[in-house]
Formats: structure tokens, C-alpha cells, sequence
């Protein structure tokens, strides 16, 4: 394959970025906006991280030292909602940005005017959510799960929440049909659906449930909005209305939204991995319908959240039946990328680690997942720290480590320099150890009897609290030292190759690093 | 060096694992007192070594070709990839597993859900931040909230430490009492928003929902005193509503039984005469004082400066200063949607009487008129 340079590029007599802080503003270019996309995850991060250290300094010994409960409950929800809208979300779809168009070999996103805008609606949603802090009553304090009556006893803030939801759930889905739509039209010739990187594959499915879901919740809070402000008692009882229809349709958008958070990130260690090992992914098609086959259950399962709630037997057989199902694709991931290790020639370079770090304790969070599927047992773990310790496991070092494992896989690529490896392995080691001391007492502290979303506990759980506060804070400062990382790779650097890794395979290794302006302007040849 | 830090990582994890072993508090699930809770207990045990067994042999694999299959080691990639045979192997095999985890969880669920034949029926109610017990066909019906010793402890800066009071957080006012033996259903429900009603040591938890009623059962097999907490979401105080449950010998239960019915008897005699005879301004604000402090402080505080934007003050609160029929409506009738519940389900005549004077004559309000029992009595 040839090289497309920078300089091929100014052939095509293309403008090249406008200057200063207009380019940002108006850019309709893939890469400018992947970039804008993942610094805004950065950025929320750190706010979701500051709000969790918060959380973590009051859980630090029993007794109420430094907030009120009532704020605690603001730092829960709002914690979770910006983790979840704001980091992990915005990082999938700026990698998504970045890579897609470059991944099948077309020149840009599908959409780029709609692009621009799906990404400018995110600062103004967060800015919205975060306001209501300074609102008369506070933030929503309701848990992210949004849960009537409770949420509705919320203060003045509590419209322009569900407002900066619909417009989060806008972005997205905005940002689900360009790529869609790219993956569709702007494939190279010869880039069969089959040919397409793993990454491209989950992604394309992810936008399929974000349109299927996101529309779902703009319904449930819409809802919440009525009964509040227009006397409907859709969740009322005293109404006639059903406070658990609330739960079902929020967990029929939840649980595929838990998708939506980890398919890219199995496509991110899907191609990471094979890179390493120098060795091809082990059964491509095999987890092309293992993705599928997950993305299809995860509509059918949501009511495992609401094994409590009180459904009649059918109901919870069925829902646990289902759910454990949903460990066969998920186990067949796992095997293949071990497959994929095994007998190559592996090196262990920063994004290795972190995606070895994410198959392991994604792997510890799938274990803990298959537990709680079991109705009769999860009637324990339900609400508790156990949960807590569940989906910090797939959440942190599922999501946020591929996230991670991307950004050093690929930041050479992006920014033309080579990030410092050694401080790339710090930043793992510091990670791994702090996230493992952070999140795994509580299990412990779960399943001795510790609910979740209190500010406050008894004595017994004193030490595995303090435990993980200080793994909470060890692992705060080391996300700190990543965005100090970072930033010095986007300054400055050794120059990377094109090719980057040795065992890399795949289109992006074929451009400059970083690479032209337009991705592919002619389309390249694919073997 | 990789080596090394990979020993530094385990050495920590091992120091880590052997503080965790020498503590004395739970790192697992409680076996608990009944049928039911040593089930569930034995399905969460069965299906933890089952993970533990695939997380060996996953993990193992890993790790073996982490170590062996290294390019430092000069390995070399084989190419092999794409093996239908091993997709059906690792599709089927755990479809087995799962299908040998399902049959016990399904037989156990099916008996939790069976709550016929119960021997006696307790109402469970949930409240912001309180548990209610109504012993359906017995004349007892009590609140139980957290402890006072409790309740002090944990205010924002109090400066008392949590090891030296009985129980933190974990103690109540009144506690529920059942019988040891006896199959006692719970119908479990809320009056404001959702609430859970867990003891570990049962086995379960169960949501209690406003406008629903749930079913749920113990038959505990040792006298003993079970604590748990409230396991939903429920708000400001969701951490301070405990619950704890005395599992009395037949006998002793029913000495128990006894002292509340008269109990209930004699308060409601005095509730009688009360309103008959009525009380003056002063024995209303003193027992409205009793009244706030247990019901209202958790919203309106203390002093009754309330919580900006949440919970509104009672001090210079213009509808408690205006005409009294508004704030009596309040109080009594609750404002649906908001957390101002209908008081008159929770607090008789007299407390209701008794409330709302003293909110009118004091925490800096002085109206200076007041509201007798047999008034609000008319209004119900
Ligand atoms: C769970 C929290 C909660 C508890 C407990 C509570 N209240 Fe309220 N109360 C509220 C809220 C919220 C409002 C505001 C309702 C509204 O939106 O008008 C309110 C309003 C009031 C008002 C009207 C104040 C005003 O200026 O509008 C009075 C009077 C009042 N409560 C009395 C009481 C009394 C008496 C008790 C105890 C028996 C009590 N409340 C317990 C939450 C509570
Ligand atoms: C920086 C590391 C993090 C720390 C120290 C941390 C800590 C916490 C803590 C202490 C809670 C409160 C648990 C409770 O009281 O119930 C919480 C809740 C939560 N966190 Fe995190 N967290 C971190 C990162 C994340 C990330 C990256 C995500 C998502 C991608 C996330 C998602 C959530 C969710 C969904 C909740 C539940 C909130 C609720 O109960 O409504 N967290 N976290
Ligand atoms: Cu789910
Ligand atoms: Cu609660």
C-alpha cells in the first residue's frame, strides 16, 4: 500500500484547518473533532473524578465529617451522570471520530456539519447539569437512576437536568447515525462488512442500540417532567399511575446503554491485542456474532435491575435465564482474545498492558455480573457495595482501561510523537494497583451488608472503607498524571513512524503520522 | 524490571490479602437464621468456586502465555487463528455450566416465593426516614426510626466518635419483635416514595412501594436480635433508617404482645380524655416539641430553619404564621408530589393538635393561638 502523506494532500488543492479558536468552533472535519470530543471526555472526567473523590473523602472514616447527606446524594447522581454521558460516551464517539473514516478507508465522517454540531450540543448540556449545583435545592439527588417519587421531590434544578439529558441523548444520537452512515457509504472499494476492523464492527452495532435507547429515555424523563410540572401521574400511584413502569422503561434504555459503554471497548482491545501478539485476532467472525448476539440479549434483560421490585415468578425466571445467557458471547470474547495471545510473540507496551488490564478485570466484573444474575442470591447483593464493586470493575477498568489502552495506542498516530513509555507503564502500575485496592473491599464490604448510596455507615465497615478511599485518591492522582502525559506527548516528543507498532496492522498505519488533514482522498486499495 | 515490578504489584496484593484475613469483620455473606438465607447462601457459594474455577483456568492460560509467549523470550507468532471446533467448545461448554446454575436458583426462588400459610401477617410501611409495623389483626402499630445516640452521633460535626456508641446506625427507637419458629409474612409497601426492607441475615430484601403491596416471608430459627438497613434510595436520610428485628421464644413473644396491646390501650385513653377535656397552650406546645422533634426535625430541622430549595422553613413561614385552617391542611392532608406526607395517617388528634401549635408559638414564630385535639378530630 502507498504512504498518503501530508504533501500528496495540499495536491488535492484542499484548504487546510482555519486558524485560532474559530477552527474548533466551526471545524467540520472528522479528526478536529475527535479531538474536541476527546478532551471534553478528559475534561469530564476529571470533574466525574473530583466529584468521586468527594464521595470518597466523606466514606473515609464512619461519622459525617464534611458534607450533608443531602449534598452526598447530589455528588452520587451527578457523579455517575457525568461519568457516564460525559467521559465515557463523548471518549467512544471521538474515537470513533478519529478512526472510523480512516478504519474503512474514506476521506471524513458521513455528516460533518451534523458532526460539529452533535459534538457543540455536549458543553452546553454539561454546563446545564452542572448549574443546577448553584440552583435553589441543589442538583438532582435522586441517584443517576432517575427513580420517582424520589426524583421528583428534587429543587429548582430538576427540569433543566431532564433538558440536559434530552440534549445528551441528541448528541448521541446524532452522533449514532453519521456513523452509521459512514460505515455504510464511505467504505473503500473492496472493504467488504467482513473486512471491516473489529472496532468499526462494534461500533456500527453500538449505534444501533444508541438509536434504539436513547429515545427510550428521552420518553421516561419526558415523563418525569409531566408528572411533576403538568399534574400526569404516569409514575404516580395516588394518581393511578405505576411507579415501577418508570424502572422498566429506564432499564430498557439502561441495559443496553451499559452496551453502549463496553461494545467499543471490546473492538478497541480487539484490535490492540492481535498488535502485540503479533498475531491475528483468533476467530474475527466469531466475534463479529458474539457482539451481535450480545446487543440483541441485552434488550431482553433488563428487568435483572428489578429482581426486588416484586414481579411475579415468571417474570424473574425469565429475566435470569436471560442474563446468564448473556455470559456465553461475552465468555466467547474472552477465549478469543486469549486465543489470540496465545503462541504469539507478545511485547508489552503501555496499550498492551492496558488492554491485558482490561480483559482481566473486565473478566473480574463479568464473574461478579454472573452472580447477581441469580435472582434468589442477588436478592443480597441487590443495592449493595457488591454492585458498587461490579460495575466499577466493567466500568473503570472495562471502559475506562480501553479508553486508555486507545489513547496510548493511538495518540502517536494522532499527534506525530511518541508518548514517554516509561511513564505510560507508571501510569498503568499506579493505576492497577490503586483501582484494585479501590474497588475490590467492595465486594467484601457488599456482601457483609453495606447498602450502597449512604454517606454514612456503621463501624463494622470502618476498615474496608478507608481501604478504598485510599485506593480512591491513589488512583485519582494518577489520572492526573495521564492528562500530564498527554499533554506532553501533544507537545512534543520523539517522532513516531507511520507504522508505529510493528506487529500494527490495518489502513491507519498506512498514513502519516500525525496524518493529512483529509483522511483518504483517494480511496486506498485493499487487499 | 518488568519482572520486578510485577513482584512489587503481587507483594502488595499478598500484604493486602493477609490484613484482610487477620480482621475480624465479615468479608462474606452472612449464612443467617433461616431456610431460605442458608439456600441463598449455598447458591451464592456454589456459583462463586464455579467463577473462581473458570477464573483459574482463564487466568491461568493468560498467564502461562504472558510468561512463555513473550518476543524478550524469542518466541515466535505462530499464525494459526479461526478453529470452528474451539468456538463450539467454549459456546457450549459454559451454556452447560450455566444450565447446572440455573436448576438449583430456580428451585430456591420458587420457595422464596411462596409466603402462603404464614402463621401471622405484619404491614410494613416505609417512610421518609422511619419503618412502620402494623400487626395485622393485633391492636400494635408502631413507628421505629433510628436511635438517639445514633442520631446525634452522625449531625455534620459532632465531634463524637462513632466506635463508642452501641450499634451506629444499626440501632432503632422501637424494634420490630416476631416470634421464633412461626412462618411470618411481611406485606411490605411505602407512603412516599420507594424504600427496601433488608436483614442479611433473612436472605433477602424486598422494595416497598408506594401504592403497591409485596409479598415476603421469614421463619426464623434462632431467637436473636437481626439488624439491617433501609436498600433503596429514599432520599436525605436513606443511611439513617435501620432496622432492627427481636426474634423472641414463643413465650416471651407473647409476654411482648401483651405489654403493647396495653400499652396501645392506655394511650388511647389519654388521647380520649384529652380530647374531651381538652389541653391548655402549654401541655400542647410541650408534647408538639416531642412531636417535631420526632417527625418533622429530619426535613424542617432542628430550629426549624428547613433546607434551602428542599425542605422550607417553619420559622417566619408565612403560612405558618397566616390563618391556621392553611397550615392545618398542610400538616394533616400532606402536598401530593412534594415530601410533605399526609401527617394524619402517621400522628393521632392530639400530636397533630399538638404540632401544629407548637410550630405556630415557637421556633421563632409567635402567633400566640392554639388548636385543640377535638378540632382536629372534627376535621378528619
Ligand atoms: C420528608 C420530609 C418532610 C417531613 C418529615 C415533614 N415535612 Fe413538612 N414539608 C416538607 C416539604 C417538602 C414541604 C413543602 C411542600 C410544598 O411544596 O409546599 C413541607 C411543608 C410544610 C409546611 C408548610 C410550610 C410553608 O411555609 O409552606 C408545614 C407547616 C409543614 N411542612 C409541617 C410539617 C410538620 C408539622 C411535620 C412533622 C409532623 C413535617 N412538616 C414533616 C417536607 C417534610
Ligand atoms: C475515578 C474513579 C472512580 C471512583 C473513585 C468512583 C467512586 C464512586 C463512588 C464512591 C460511588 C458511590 C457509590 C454509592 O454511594 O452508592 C460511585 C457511584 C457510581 N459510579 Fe463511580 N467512581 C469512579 C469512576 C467511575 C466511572 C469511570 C464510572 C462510569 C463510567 C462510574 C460510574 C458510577 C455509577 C454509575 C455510580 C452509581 C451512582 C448511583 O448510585 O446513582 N464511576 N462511584
Ligand atoms: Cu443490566
Ligand atoms: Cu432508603
Amino acid at each position: 500500500m502507498t504512504t498518503v502523506t501530508a504533501d500528496t494532500h495540499d495536491d488535492h488543492h484542499d484548504h487546510g484547518p482555519a486558524k485560532g479558536f474559530m477552527r474548533w468552533v466551526t471545524t467540520t472535519n472528522h479528526k478536529d473533532i475527535g479531538t474536541l470530543y476527546l478532551i471534553f471526555s478528559l475534561v469530564m472526567f476529571m470533574v466525574g473524578g473530583a466529584m468521586a473523590m468527594v464521595i470518597r473523602l466523606e466514606l473515609f472514616q464512619p461519622g459525617l465529617q464534611f458534607v450533608d447527606p443531602g449534598f452526598f446524594n447530589q455528588m452520587t447522581t451527578v457523579h455517575a451522570l457525568v461519568m457516564i454521558f460525559g467521559a465515557v460516551m463523548p471518549a467512544f464517539v471521538g474515537l470513533a471520530n478519529w478512526m472510523l473514516p480512516i478504519m474503512v478507508g474514506g476521506p471524513d465522517m458521513a455528516l460533518p456539519r451534523m458532526n460539529n454540531w452533535s459534538f457543540w450540543i455536549l458543553p452546553f448540556a454539561f454546563a446545564m447539569l452542572l448549574s443546577t449545583f448553584f440552583m435553589d435545592g441543589g442538583a438532582a439527588a435522586g441517584g443517576w437512576t432517575l427513580y420517582p417519587p424520589l426524583v421528583l421531590q428534587g429543587g429548582n434544578g430538576f427540569p433543566y437536568m431532564i433538558f440536559a439529558i434530552h440534549m445528551m441523548g441528541i448528541s448521541s444520537v446524532m452522533g449514532a447515525i453519521n456513523v452509521i452512515v459512514t460505515i455504510l457509504n464511505m467504505r473503500a472499494p473492496g472493504m467488504t462488512l467482513m473486512k471491516m476492523p473489529l472496532f468499526v464492527w462494534t461500533w456500527f452495532i453500538t449505534a444501533y442500540l444508541l438509536i434504539a435507547v436513547m429515545p427510550v429515555l428521552a420518553g421516561a424523563v419526558t415523563m418525569l417532567l409531566t408528572d411533576r410540572f403538568y399534574d400526569t401521574s404516569f409514575f404516580s400511584a395516588a394518581g393511578g399511575g405505576d411507579p415501577v413502569l418508570f424502572q422498566h422503561i429506564f432499564w430498557f434504555f439502561g441495559h443496553p446503554e451499559v452496551y453502549i459503554l463496553i461494545l467499543p471497548a471490546f473492538g478497541v482491545v480487539s484490535s490492540i491485542i492481535p498488535t502485540f501478539a503479533r498475531k491475528p485476532l483468533f476467530g474475527y467472525s466469531s466475534m463479529v456474532y458474539a457482539t451481535a448476539s450480545i446487543a440483541f440479549l441485552s434488550f431482553i434483560v433488563w428487568a435483572h435491575h428489578m429482581f426486588t421490585v416484586g414481579m411475579p415468578i415468571e417474570g424473574e425466571l425469565f429475566f435470569m435465564y436471560a442474563t446468564m445467557l448473556i455470559a456465553v458471547p461475552t465468555g466467547v470474547k474472552v477465549f478469543n482474545w486469549i486465543s489470540t495471545m496465545w503462541k504469539g510473540s507478545m511485547t508489552f507496551e503501555t496499550p498492551m498492558l492496558f488492554s491485558i488490564g482490561f480483559v482481566i478485570m473486565f473478566t473480574i466484573g463479568g464473574f461478579s455480573g454472573l452472580m447477581l444474575a441469580i435472582a434468589p442470591a442477588d436478592f443480597q447483593y441487590h443495592d449493595t457495595y457488591f454492585v458498587v464493586a461490579h460495575f466499577h470493575y466493567v466500568l473503570v477498568t472495562g471502559a475506562i482501561y480501553s479508553i486508555m489502552a486507545a489513547a496510548y495506542y493511538w495518540l502517536p498516530k494522532w499527534t506525530g510523537n511518541m508518548y514517554n513509555e516509561k511513564m505510560g507503564q507508571w501510569h498503568f502500575w499506579l493505576s492497577t494497583v490503586s483501582v484494585n485496592v479501590l474497588f475490590f473491599p467492595q465486594h467484601f464490604l457488599g456482601l457483609a451488608g453495606m447498602p450502597r448510596r449512604i454517606p454514612d455507615y456503621s463501624v463494622q465497615f470502618a476498615e474496608f472503607n478507608m481501604w478504598s478511599s485510599i485506593g480512591g485518591f491513589a488512583f485519582g492522582l494518577s489520572q492526573v498524571f495521564f492528562c500530564y502525559i498527554v499533554y506532553k506527548t501533544i507537545k512534543g516528543g520523539e517522532k513516531a513512524t507511520d507504522q508505529v507498532w510493528e506487529g500494527a496492522e490495518g489502513l491507519e498505519w498506512t498514513l502519516s503520522s500525525p496524518p493529512p488533514y483529509h483522511s483518504f482522498t483517494t480511496a486506498p486499495e485493499i487487499k | 524490571m518488568n519482572k520486578l515490578k510485577q513482584l512489587f504489584a503481587g507483594g502488595a496484593l499478598l500484604t493486602f490479602m493477609s490484613s484482610v484475613a487477620h480482621a475480624e469483620y465479615g468479608l462474606n455473606m452472612p449464612v443467617g437464621v433461616t431456610e431460605t438465607s442458608r439456600q441463598v447462601y449455598d447458591l451464592h457459594m456454589l456459583i462463586l468456586w464455579v467463577c473462581v474455577a473458570i477464573g483459574v483456568v482463564v487466568f491461568g492460560a493468560m498467564i502461562w502465555s504472558m510468561i512463555f509467549h513473550r518476543k524478550s523470550k524469542g518466541a515466535v507468532a505462530s499464525q494459526f487463528h479461526e478453529s470452528m471446533t474451539a468456538e463450539v467448545v467454549w459456546t457450549v461448554v459454559p451454556f452447560i455450566i450455566l444450565i447446572v446454575m440455573a436448576i438449583p436458583a430456580t428451585k430456591v426462588l420458587i420457595d422464596m416465593h411462596d409466603a402462603s400459610e404464614a402463621d401471622m401477617s405484619i404491614k410494613v410501611t416505609g417512610y421518609q426516614w422511619k419503618w412502620r409495623y402494623e400487626y395485622i389483626g393485633e391492636d400494635v402499630d408502631f413507628f421505629s426510626s433510628l436511635d438517639a445516640a445514633s442520631n446525634e452521633a452522625r449531625q455534620v460535626g459532632s465531634k463524637i466518635d462513632p466506635s463508642t456508641v452501641d450499634n451506629y446506625l444499626l440501632n432503632v427507637d422501637r424494634p420490630l419483635v416476631i416470634p421464633v419458629g412461626k412462618k411470618v409474612r411481611f406485606l411490605l409497601t411505602a407512603s412516599d416514595v420507594i424504600h427496601a426492607w433488608w436483614v442479611p441475615d433473612f436472605g433477602w430484601k424486598k422494595d416497598a412501594i408506594p401504592g403497591f403491596i409485596n409479598e415476603a416471608w421469614v421463619k426464623v430459627d434462632e431467637p436473636g436480635v437481626y439488624r439491617g438497613q433501609c436498600a433503596e434510595l429514599c432520599g436525605r436520610d436513606h443511611g439513617f433508617m435501620p432496622i432492627v428485628v427481636e426474634v423472641k421464644s414463643e413465650a416471651d413473644y407473647a409476654i411482648w404482645l401483651a405489654a403493647q396491646k396495653g400499652e396501645e390501650v392506655v394511650a388511647k385513653m389519654e388521647a380520649e380524655v384529652a380530647l374531651v377535656e381538652g389541653l391548655t397552650a402549654d401541655d400542647l406546645i410541650q408534647k408538639g416539641e416531642e412531636v417535631y422533634r420526632a417527625n418533622c426535625v429530619a426535613c424542617h430541622q432542628m430550629k426549624g430553619e428547613g433546607i434551602a430549595g428542599v425542605f422550607p422553613a417553619i420559622s417566619g413561614s408565612a403560612l405558618v404564621n397566616g390563618p391556621m385552617d392553611a397550615q392545618i391542611d398542610m400538616v394533616m392532608n400532606g402536598k401530593v408530589g412534594t415530601a410533605m406526607v399526609a401527617f394524619k395517617n402517621q400522628l393521632n388528634d392530639v400530636e397533630l393538635a399538638a404540632v401544629i401549635t407548637y410550630q405556630r408559638n415557637s421556633l421563632g414564630n409567635s402567633v400566640g393561638d392554639s388548636v385543640q385535639p377535638s378540632a382536629i378530630a372534627a376535621l378528619r
